[in-house]
């Protein structure tokens, strides 16, 4: 059943349904990745929120006209003209008074959210029991899903791919140095405001199938995962699109392999699942990597400062420096040094007065910033500067 | 300090007695990332002076200090206070972060800031009474801070909300002070004020520790200096540990003005 539906063998409304699912990830990944950069993921969450007054007027209004109520591109055009409603009042509260973004988007979201939720229930108490799909707007539901609408979902969210991809540049501009951007004639409130639209598309576009109060998860979770496998933003942005791409598949699928299963929350969960992998097993940058990185420094330390100890003839007080000299053969159970222990400790103690010495030469002492205790002389000066180095040394030390 | 820690047995180490050092830093090691910051270092805080914190930028001044506080957690080494871990000790211990550190349109006035200075006493619930007030009002006065009490923090001088910092620390009635630049961008008369505030605390047998950057000043100011270059590079009583060897030493080819203007 699982293996079916990954290859969309689960009949033409689920394949339609993964098509869409897909399209829509990707593009959110995509977008969510500049989003990520600039900095402003929050502001999605007001975007999402701010949707759902419109998208019950937009119900109310059709109802009225006596049509169906869920014609989903007039669900999706009010949806989207509420959402610009409360982006205009975030930026307004943060032009207007000295309130900061975070607070304003606190304000708008919870408010626009709250109406819509009185609209929802004013809408109940009208028409019992025809409304029911509106509640599949809040966390997605691809129940019963018209091929039309699948259809709308993957143009939508090619639509906003390729206008993510026309702004790629001057958006990691404005993201990277708004300053150095707007000297270059960028306008930046207007690319702002693109993001800003993309991000609502995103929103408007999801809805269907992820919900509002998800579509958050899927412009930030797969950016932020791929953050971890890159230090190059164009590559954060491919990898995000793809992220997002995979969630929307694995999520769609899986969902049809059993009726109740919401669509929404398991894309979501696809994708932390991919940012928990990425969290943890990401070289350089996962955890597991910094974790074994700290681990072996912290063994380096302790191995030179124990060997320096033994030189001076300083007891070891520290179970770990004790443990690496002894595992390393440096120094007997006792705690008694080896003779490779002493031949080591004399090294060590060789390499620190020379380092020492380096800061008193004139003409080597501008080395003396990487003396940082780990990293051995010999692979910092060159065969001349040492001999020089030893020539001033042996005067005066004997070792 | 256990009397166990002074038994030899068996080639076991004697543990080093630091019970009369406010502050006491053994083969401190710290790193952010790849490489330390702060290379083994020892550190021996006299009783009853004031310590300057030496080095150039970048030399781990600032990091020996947040370790030395338990802020930052050293990858190697131990640091006590009077003989005893840190934690046990921070009632006697105050800390001036420098100004740059702190949100300066926070809504509070001068007079709040200086009693959270009494939190260890105040805890979570206990009232704020008349003598509270008045030793922030005491502490204020000491730094010349009086007549301020009201003032939003934000509508101070750099110098003066310097001192307003310092007179926090003093609420504490701390053993043992430590301060992050306490003159950096702050006026002449500030400068007076606290070196003379600092001084009297010095006088009194409290222990002060200040990292410090303006060479020129060392010797008037201080009783001891400590030189750091990512390693303790000198160690002592001004006069002996603050020579230009050890200058050289610490500061390598990149010495700047400071030592100019001392020698001159």
């Amino acid at each position: 059943m699982l293996l079916d539906a990954l290859t969309l063998q689960l009949g033409y409304n689920a394949t339609l349904v993964a098509i869409g699912a897909t399209m829509l990830g990707v593009a959110a990944g995509a977008v969510g990745a500049f989003l990520y950069l600039r900095k402003r993921a929050l502001v999605s969450d007001a975007v999402s929120h701010a949707t759902l007054p419109g998208l019950a007027l937009a119900f109310l209004v059709l109802v009225a006209l006596g049509g169906d109520g869920r014609l989903l591109p007039v669900l999706m055009l009010g949806s989207a003209l509420s959402s610009w409603v409360g982006l205009w009042l975030v930026s307004w509260m943060g032009r207007a008074t000295r309130l900061s973004e975070d607070a304003a988007i606190g304000a708008v979201l919870s408010v626009f959210f709250g109406f819509g939720i009185v609209l929802l229930t004013v809408i109940q108490t009208l028409s019992a029991g025809r409304q029911a799909g509106l509640e599949g707007f809040l966390l997605g539901s691809t129940a019963g899903m018209l091929r039309g609408d699948a259809l709308l979902i993957a143009a939508g969210g090619a639509l906003v791919l390729a206008a993510t991809f026309v702004l790629r540049r001057p958006l990691l501009m404005i993201a990277f140095d708004e300053g150095h951007a707007e000297v270059q004639g960028l306008n930046v409130r207007a690319l702002d405001l693109m993001l800003m639209t993309l991000v609502m598309a995103v929103t408007v576009v999801g809805l269907k199938i992820v919900g509002l109060i998800l579509i958050v998860a899927l412009l930030i979770i797969p950016p932020v995962a791929a953050r971890f496998w890159t230090e190059d933003a164009t590559t954060v942005a491919l990898l995000s699109g793809l992220f997002g791409g995979l969630s929307g598949y694995a999520g769609a699928a899986l969902s049809a392999t059993a009726p109740d299963l919401p669509t929404g929350p398991i894309i979501v969960l696809m994708a932390f699942a991919l940012f928990a992998a990425s969290l943890f097993f990401a070289p350089s940058r996962g955890i597991l990597a910094a974790a074994l990185r700290h681990r072996r420094l912290q063994h380096r330390v302790h191995l030179r400062q124990g060997l320096l100890a033994l030189a001076h003839g300083q007891p070891v007080y520290e179970r770990l420096t004790q443990r690496m000299l002894r595992d390393h053969g440096l120094v007997r159970a006792d705690g008694v040094a080896t003779e490779a222990g002493r031949r080591a400790a004399a090294a060590a103690l060789r390499d620190e007065a020379r380092w020492q010495e380096l800061r008193r030469a004139d003409t080597l002492s501008e080395l003396a910033p990487r003396d940082d205790g780990l990293t051995r002389i010999e692979e910092v000066l060159t065969r001349d500067q040492l001999a020089e180095l030893d020539a001033r040394l042996t005067p005066r030390e004997a070792l | 300090m256990s009397p166990l820690d002074l038994v030899t047995d068996h080639g076991q180490p004697v543990r080093e007695d630091l019970g009369h050092l406010p502050l006491a830093l053994r083969g401190v090691t710290v790193s952010y990332g790849a490489e330390p910051v702060v290379f083994s270092v020892d550190m021996s805080v006299a009783p009853g002076a004031m310590t300057a914190i030496i080095g150039p930028n970048g030399a781990g001044k600032s990091t020996l200090l947040k370790a030395a506080l338990g802020v930052v957690k050293p990858l190697a080494g131990r640091v006590t206070a009077w003989g005893a871990p840190l934690a046990s000790q921070r009632a006697r211990i105050a800390y001036v972060p420098q100004r740059a550190s702190v949100d300066w349109d926070f809504p509070t006035q001068v007079r709040d800031v200086v009693l959270m200075g009494l939190y260890r006493e105040l805890g979570l619930l206990r009232r704020v009474r008349a003598r509270h007030m008045d030793k922030v009002m005491a502490c204020l006065d000491r730094v010349g801070m009086a007549e301020f009490a009201d003032r939003q923090i934000g509508q101070l001088s750099g110098g003066q909300q310097q001192r307003v910092f310092l007179a926090r620390a003093l609420a504490q009635e701390a053993d043992l002070y430590l301060l992050d630049e306490p003159f950096a961008g702050v006026d002449a008369a500030t400068e007076a004020a606290i070196i003379a505030v600092l001084k009297s605390l010095r006088d009194e047998g409290k222990t002060v520790v200040a990292v410090h950057h303006d060479l020129s000043t060392v010797e008037a100011y201080f009783d001891r200096v400590f030189l750091i270059n990512r390693r303790r590079m000198a160690e002592g009583p001004v006069a002996e540990a603050f020579t230009d060897e050890t200058l050289r030493a610490t500061y390598g080819g990149r010495l700047g003005d400071g030592l100019v203007a001392r020698a001159g």
